[in-house]
């Protein structure tokens, strides 16, 4: 019988129970999340069960959602069983005041350096990781970029002004607190999956380009 | 073969037995930006620690600014070898999300333009890695082609390197006349070209006692490594994304993926030749198919998608409704689904994905780009420890490395 | 739509006359057996005829650099047939490509390492000005690191254009005053980037 979407779901929940929890399929891809103590767990059942055999690491990566307390980052695992060809998203949410979730090079050695990309953009501490330090950017880097409340632009720089690109009042010195751009001061809006409530799409313009 | 038999150094001393090169960032123009900080000893390898980030242009903080048609020109300077594919990839991605379906005549054309790409990706590595092993002839001969192949681009979308090709739903324009035969053109002189690299390569004594027994890697190491691509492909997994998960029709096409069996560079200057020879047989069926097209089935070369695909030029100055949907299309305000789609394509080094998060605006809340070369690149400690020197320089240009995808 | 081909269908029998150019002799005085003329013309047309580049290819750019160095739009011709990958023995750098801000310091580095007389080409957009990567990550053009002669801009610039920009720098090298590199202002501007 050829493995699918449902009998994955019944053998984790079977497995695990409630523990794996919003199980969702987007566009056919089963997603689902679990809390973060037992990623390593669901990980090793995913890899070693004969049936599953979710042998491959796709892809790891990191999602930051400012408005939901207590569950900021979500860590996104895509694994792949190559013999059966399905493919599997896996969540474990974690707050961005202890953001600690077991490292999973153990398991997969490709997961070494995603890891340390997506501590470099978001903050996320790998417990157990070998090599935890920044890999894309400049070593020296205090903050993590790609966290919502930090802009693109670098704050430094002086040549470009930031008005005539539609862009409000900027601080011309770095200064790396909480920024509000135009970009972000609306409402939240998070996605459909893996959270309550949808915020249907809002202009992304800037609305007051008049301040300088 | 340990420090000690040959360096015996008294207690206590600071020196160490093994020396330090660095290698890079700034090596030998054609490989890109990274930096490899090995401990030698004497010529052997004793490990070697990456360094990447010099390129690193923060595509994904960016594409949260830009909006979906916008990002495109992101997705170009990733694998800048092979800008097309990582363009369809992109196109196929955002299709997924908004649910537009596109006829089997653009699937087509993706399909000719994607594999001509691979083709000259692939070209550029084989070359490369002649120049590396020190044979330079190779690369002029076969430049020749890559510029009939930009050629190709520029009539397309009127570039040659970053080229920005297609729209969401389709192509902007319709391939000219001029297009298709400049691909007649190389679809009848390239074979003679690729059989007459080959001779100069695959059977050539130097480069076969250079490239045998470099780098080698098993299956399962390179599964668990999280290759994809040729460099998984030489190992012996028979993984490709168009076999496994279809996208742009490549069902309809009869074409082989060339395996190797031990993952070492000489496999993997093979596998990339093979895999030109397919790409070949692929885009000959494909220009078949579309050049039997006939009628008003020729003419359509995009999905009738009016939400997200901008509606001609002339129809927006002279008809109301093509007005109000390019007002739309442009400042954002059409449906876009909120969701999470991910879509992968096989690019030149393998598996290319996208993990598109949409809150329902006109710029993605979160893209991720999974890089082939990123996630590979950790694998090259292991596969130089205990190699030469010269067998580190052949093992990193043949895994076919391009910053821009590794570094993003 | 059907748009008479151009390009390369049916290429035209060039005839070698019309490809060679010479070099012009410098303005003088010459008469039998002797010709004189300002020692900077003579060491500029020697110099600017035998550059050796120093390819510091980064990205993208660095494609199109590839295609310029191969046959069919050879950079050999203008005489930078070897391509030193050692700034100790290069005259020009030619930065290709996007420089982050962890790359400045290896860029200036390099500036350093190369001998007087120099040169610098920053090709592409992203050299010149950070291109379209206006991030936290690029460094927003590498004036802001070393003294540049010459902008190529482009995204890529087509290999014509990198040539058209290598023969700026010939340009520039030809007329260089031989007392340049000693002058007050040539001190001054390598004072505004912190190099001795």
């Amino acid at each position: 019988m050829a493995l699918t979407n449902e009998t994955i779901k019944e053998r984790l929940i079977a497995k695990f129970g409630d523990e794996v929890s919003h199980f969702e399929e987007p566009y056919g891809f089963l997603t689902f999340a679990a809390p973060k103590e037992l990623n390593l767990k669901v990980l090793q059942y995913l890899f070693d069960d004969e049936e599953l055999r979710f042998q491959f690491l796709t892809d790891l990566t990191a999602v930051h959602y400012p408005d939901q307390a207590g569950r900021e980052l979500a860590v996104v695992y895509h694994l792949h069983n190559l013999t059966d060809n399905i493919r599997l998203r896996f969540k474990v949410y974690t707050s961005i005041a202890q953001p600690d979730v077991f490292t999973a090079t153990q398991l997969y050695s490709s997961a070494n350096w995603m890891e340390r990309e997506t501590y470099d953009f978001f903050g996320i501490n790998f417990v157990g990781h070998p090599n935890l330090k920044r890999i894309l950017n400049v070593d020296e880097m205090d903050y993590f970029p790609l966290r919502k409340e930090y802009p693109l632009e670098e704050q430094t720089r002086v040549d470009k002004d930031d008005a005539m690109f539609g862009r409000g009042a900027l601080p011309a010195a770095a200064n790396r607190g909480t920024i509000e751009t135009p970009r972000h001061d609306r409402e939240a809006r998070v996605p459909a999956s893996g959270t309550p409530g949808v915020e249907q799409g809002k202009q992304d313009w800037p609305t007051d380009t008049t301040k300088v | 073969m340990s420090a000690e038999q040959h360096i015996k150094l008294p207690e206590g001393s600071i020196e160490k037995t093994t020396t330090t090169l660095n290698l890079g960032p700034t090596h030998p123009a054609t490989h890109g930006v990274f930096q490899n900080i090995l401990e030698l000893d004497g010529e052997r390898i004793v490990s070697a620690e990456q360094t990447v980030g010099y390129i690193h242009r923060a595509f994904e903080k960016l594409a949260e600014r830009r909006p979906l048609y916008q990002i495109t020109t992101l997705t170009d300077r990733l694998n800048y070898c092979s800008s097309p594919i990582n363009n369809m990839g992109w196109h196929l991605t955002v299709e997924r999300l908004l649910g537009v379906k596109t006829p089997k005549r653009v699937d087509y054309l993706r399909v000719i333009i994607m594999e001509l790409a691979r083709i000259s990706d692939h070209l550029i590595c084989n070359s490369v890695v002649g120049v590396d092993s020190g044979a330079f002839t190779g690369f002029l001969y076969v430049m020749q082609y890559r510029e009939l192949i930009y050629e190709i681009y520029e009539e397309i979308c009127g570039s040659r390197l970053t080229t920005n090709m297609g729209r969401i739903g389709g192509f902007e324009r319709n391939f000219t006349n001029a297009a298709f035969e400049k691909i007649e053109k190389f679809l009848a002189e390239y074979p003679a070209v690729l059989k007459e690299f080959e001779n100069l390569f695959n059977r050539n004594r130097i480069f076969m006692e250079r490239t045998i027994g470099a780098g080698p890697i098993s299956a399962e190491r390179a599964l668990n490594y999280g290759f994809t691509g040729p460099n998984l492909r030489a190992a012996g997994v028979d993984y490709d994304v168009r076999v496994h998960t279809p996208y742009s029709s490549y069902e309809d096409f009869d074409f082989e993926i060339p395996v190797g069996s031990t993952g070492d560079c000489y496999d993997r200057f093979l596998v990339r030749n093979g895999e030109m020879w397919q790409s070949l047989r692929i885009v000959e069926q494909a220009y078949r198919k579309v050049q039997d097209m006939k009628g008003s089935e020729a003419e359509i070369f995009h999905a009738d998608a009016p939400a997200y695909y901008l509606p001609e030029k002339k129809d927006v100055y002279t008809k109301m409704e093509a007005l109000i949907w390019h007002f739309k299309i442009v400042m954002g305000e059409t449906e876009i689904p909120p969701g999470e789609v991910y879509q992968s394509v096989e690019g030149g080094n393998g598996e290319v994905g996208y993990y598109l998060i949409s809150d329902g605006g006109r710029s993605p809340y979160r893209l991720h780009f999974r890089r082939p070369c990123f996630i590979y690149y950790q694998a090259y400690s292991e596969l130089t420890k205990g190699a030469m020197l010269s067998d580190a320089i052949i093992v990193m240009s043949s895994l076919n490395l391009i910053a821009g995808e590794m570094d993003a | 739509m059907a748009r008479p081909v151009r390009f390369n269908i049916h290429p035209i029998k060039a005839d070698v006359k019309d490809n060679i150019s010479m070099a012009n002799m410098p303005e003088g005085y010459s008469g039998e057996g002797f010709f004189t003329t300002n020692l900077s013309s003579v060491v500029g047309l020697a110099r600017k005829n035998s550059i050796w580049p120093m390819p510091f290819a980064t990205s993208c750019c660095g494609i199109e650099f590839m295609a310029t160095m191969a046959s069919h739009y050879d950079l050999a011709r203008f005489g930078a047939e070897r391509l030193g990958f050692s700034p100790r023995q290069c005259d020009l750098l030619m930065v290709i490509g996007t420089i982050a801000k962890k790359m400045g310091p290896v860029v200036k580095q390099v500036y350093l390492q190369m001998a007087e007389p120099r040169w610098v080409m920053a090709v592409g957009a992203c050299a010149s000005s950070g291109g379209i990567f206006d991030t936290y990550s690029v460094l927003q053009g590498i004036d802001q690191v070393v003294p540049v002669d010459v902008y190529v801009p482009g995204c890529p610039p087509r290999p014509e254009a990198i040539l058209d920009g290598f023969m700026r720098i010939q340009d520039l090298v030809g007329q260089e005053s031989i007392r340049r590199r000693h002058n007050e202002q040539y001190k001054e501007l390598l004072q505004s980037y912190g190099i001795q």
